[in-house]
């Protein structure tokens, strides 16, 4: 295929792509992204090619490996249109009896189906899942549908449409103002108005612009830009593009962390494709608008994500960021104006263009428009990508969608964010996700990690996970977040280790409000926000571990101690075989007693425990009672 | 590392300043860490003073500047996998290897590094041994993983010397 060169040669090509593919014909596809990767989709894959030519089906079904579905706790995930079917786990020995079934007699192979923990029901269809049923996908929706690497699969699902109205129907600033009028906020973190922000760069004096997209998704348990750039490039290229008219620009730079290599291959193969095309490079759709992207990848450091270090990490330099104002719009990347949005935002204009602003606006909440994808993980049992729109509540996502916590464990808290973010109790979950809301709980929107905790995490040591992250990845070029957080992780840790002393709480509320209010960017001025929202909502917790050297979660392992109850050990020798550190005493029908110096609270021996005897206690804030004497250890 | 390996790389990028992360990320990538002369190379090639490209190389958590073990096992400790339990999986780590996170034993068997976050937060907790993801590890599986390994590398070394 040569160059396309004008809106009515790309409709011709979407017709003959369409016009190839039977929508009734069956399509498998199989879930290729990063999660089910590892669970074994590249096996999969090869069983699936193996069987459609043994079983004779090549002419018969079209089989596509498409981006991540979003159910990763169920991968690798199979989805066989036009019905949908979806099964779950699928390992390469089920692949024949799929197309011998499913394919060749329309028969379901019941044992790969989900089935509802609560009521036992099995579920056939992908949308009667109660993890996808309760979702709005508008941004992850193509992703099962399409290969990344196939433009044809793009243009197949409406791809470069926008692009065309935009170049041939609209002015620059009609495309800001139908991306104003959607009240679209960015997904980065900060929910800044994204029209806003393109308006400032339009205005900008200076003939070169850039635009850039902010790949760099640093916040652990959050993957949600990930799964876009992975299983939908196609789609950021597209809004990319669309931005770079609408601001004047003619060069883009996508910014990926190094730790994606998935989504950069993806992300190489959709440019060349695009280049391939004519819908990268000169003259594009003969519209007179040239366009180039470049793919720089990060090198590992989280300050990244900030915009202003993040180019000086583009331009070559070390990633710290730069006082704002001037704010990249007006002084940017090489100093010239620079709209830099993130993954997710950049995936939702192709949509605002083609079903305009109003559709947009219509979801959501008053201050909050459109949905947003969260990476909903930790302790619940439904892991994985959720696209809610703004509005849904905390409860719904964690309960409906995420079919609650795991075990017969209690849920403690949801924390939100990502470092910067703040942990929600229960009292909370009915919180709106919204941009304001979310902040006057005392958590943030962020960028959309979303981690559930349960009874047995403990939230000061949460609070120091995050500020030992922080305090890691902080450059260090401004003193309030370099010795600021240190000290804070200092009280913390030894709150942890239970040497911490009267006093440290006021201690750490001085020192999070001089961090907060002097740093230079948002890594610390924000900083201090998983001690607080902590503080605010766990105070006890705190209390507890300063107080009576007591870790209430039983998880800090300098203040637990393991303890076997010689009133319930039946002396089977489970914990006694587990134990790594050789820390147990035990012997055929004697009662086992952990040797405490020996002990590395490795916690195996619990682990081992039959349930039925639950023996092996933790203890947490009293001494451990003296060990049953040697001549007294006989069972029965 | 081969001089003309890293003029291949140098070229590749078009020579250009502002790509020196990326040349160095291809270097790390070719070689899994950055030898001194490699430096020098880029250094004298493009035109930048050692002084930056120390100040990049310590500042970006990818780049290495000694070398790596034969076997580089990375414990995921982002949010997810921490309330999963990642800290103790790093412990069976360091047992069974003794190496602690961020460095590697004298012999070059194993390089043992901490990632936040690989989005792979389903699977959690997950280690990456040789570039392989397990997810959903336990402390056992984690310790017969490394065990193999190890074992091994044992295996070859009492070879060698029974041959020579």
């Amino acid at each position: 295929m040569s160059r396309i060169k004008s809106p009515a040669e790309l409709e011709a090509f979407r017709k003959e792509i369409l016009a190839q593919r039977d929508p009734d014909k069956p399509c498998i596809t199989l879930c290729s992204g990063s999660a089910c990767n590892a669970t074994g989709s590249g096996k999969v894959a090869a069983a699936l090619e193996l069987e459609i030519e043994k079983q004779g089906v090549t002419t018969e079904v079209v089989s596509r490996r498409t981006g991540c579905h979003g159910f990763c706790e169920q991968g690798p995930i199979v989805v066989i249109y036009p019905q949908g079917i979806c099964y779950l786990k699928v390992q390469p020995e089920d692949i024949a009896e799929i197309i011998s079934e499913t394919i060749k007699k329309q028969k379901i192979v019941e044992r790969l189906l989900y089935v509802d923990p609560n009521s036992g029901e099995r579920a056939t269809l992908e949308e009667d899942i109660p993890f996808y049923k309760n979702q709005k996908r508008l941004v992850l929706g193509s992703n099962r549908k399409i290969d990344p690497r196939s433009l044809e699969d793009y243009l197949a699902v409406e791809g470069y449409q926008a692009l065309t109205k935009v170049l041939f129907e609209m002015t620059p600033e009609q495309v800001v103002g139908e991306v104003k009028d959607a009240k679209l906020r960015g997904r980065g973190g900060a929910g800044f108005p994204s029209g806003l922000k393109w308006d400032f760069a339009r205005k900008a004096p200076g003939d070169q612009k850039y635009v850039v997209v902010n790949c760099d998704e640093g916040d652990p348990g959050a993957y949600m830009d990930r799964s876009v750039m992975e299983g939908n490039p196609f789609a950021v290229l597209e809004g990319l593009m669309i931005g770079a008219y609408a601001i004047g620009a003619n060069e883009g730079y996508i910014y990926v962390r190094q730790e994606y290599p998935l989504a950069v291959a993806n992300l190489t193969v959709a440019i060349e494709k695009a280049e391939e095309y004519g819908l990268l490079g000169k003259d594009i759709l003969g519209s007179g608008f040239d366009f180039t992207i470049k793919v720089h990848r990060g090198a590992g450091a989280f300050i990244c994500g900030e915009e202003t270090s993040l180019l000086n990490s583009l331009e070559g330099k070390a990633g710290e960021p730069n006082a704002r104002p001037p704010f990249p719009a007006i002084r940017g990347l090489w100093t010239k104006p620079t709209n830099i949005n993130n993954v997710e935002t950049w995936a939702n204009i192709p949509m605002i263009i083609n079903k305009g602003a109003a559709f947009f606006s219509a979801i959501g909440t008053e201050s909050s428009k459109g949905t947003k994808i969260f990476s909903l993980v930790g302790k619940v049992n439904n892991t994985g990508l959720v696209e809610v729109p703004m509005g849904a509540s905390l409860r719904d996502i964690i309960f409906k969608i995420g079919g609650g916590v795991p075990g017969d464990k209690k849920f403690k808290a949801v924390q939100t964010g990502g470092p910067s973010g703040g942990c929600l109790p229960e009292g909370l979950l009915d919180t709106k996700v919204d941009f304001d809301e979310l902040s006057q709980a005392g958590a943030m929107m962020g960028s959309g990690g979303m981690i559930v905790m349960d009874e047995d995490t403990c939230l000061v040591d949460i609070a120091r996970y995050f500020l030992a992250f922080l305090s890691d990845e902080s450059c260090g070029k401004c003193t309030p977040c370099r010795e600021g957080i240190r000290q804070m992780l200092k009280i913390l840790t030894n709150m942890t280790k239970g040497l911490a002393k009267e006093g440290d709480i006021d201690l750490l509320f001085e020192l999070a409000e001089a961090t907060k209010g002097s740093s230079m960017c948002a890594l610390g001025k924000t900083a201090p926000n998983p001690v607080l929202s902590t503080l605010k909502h766990f105070r006890e917790e705190y209390e507890a571990h300063i107080n009576e050297k007591r870790c209430p979660s039983l998880s800090c392992k300098a203040l637990i101690d393991f303890y076997i109850d010689p009133e319930k050990c039946k002396g089977c020798g489970a914990c006694f075989r587990k134990c790594p550190a050789e820390a147990i005493e035990g012997g055929k029908k004697r009662i086992h007693v952990i040797v405490q110096d020996k002990c590395t609270k490795c916690g195996g021996c619990h682990e081992a425990c039959p349930a039925a005897f639950d023996a092996v206690n933790i203890l947490s804030g009293v001494p451990v009672p003296e060990a049953t004497p040697e001549e007294a250890r006989a069972i029965g | 590392m081969d001089i003309g390996k890293i003029d291949q790389i140098i070229d590749k990028h078009d020579g250009e300043a502002s790509s020196l992360i990326q040349i160095l990320l291809d270097i790390q990538s070719e070689n899994h860490w950055l030898p001194k002369e490699a430096l020098t190379r880029v250094g004298e090639k493009l035109e930048v003073p050692m002084s930056r490209i120390q100040h990049i190389t310590t500042f970006y958590k990818h780049f290495s500047l000694s070398p790596k073990g034969k076997h580089e096992v990375h414990v995921c400790v982002g949010t997810a996998c921490h309330v999963r339990g990642a800290e103790r999986i790093l412990d069976t780590v360091q047992e069974v290897t003794g190496v602690g996170a961020g460095e590697t034993d004298p012999d070059l068997n194993f390089s043992v590094e901490t990632v936040s976050c690989l989005g792979c937060c389903a699977l959690g907790p997950v280690i990456v041994v040789d570039g392989e993801i397990h997810g959903n590890v336990e402390q056992a599986e984690t310790a017969a993983v490394l065990t193999e390994l190890k074992q091994a590398e044992t295996d070859e070394v009492m070879q060698q010397c029974a041959c020579e």
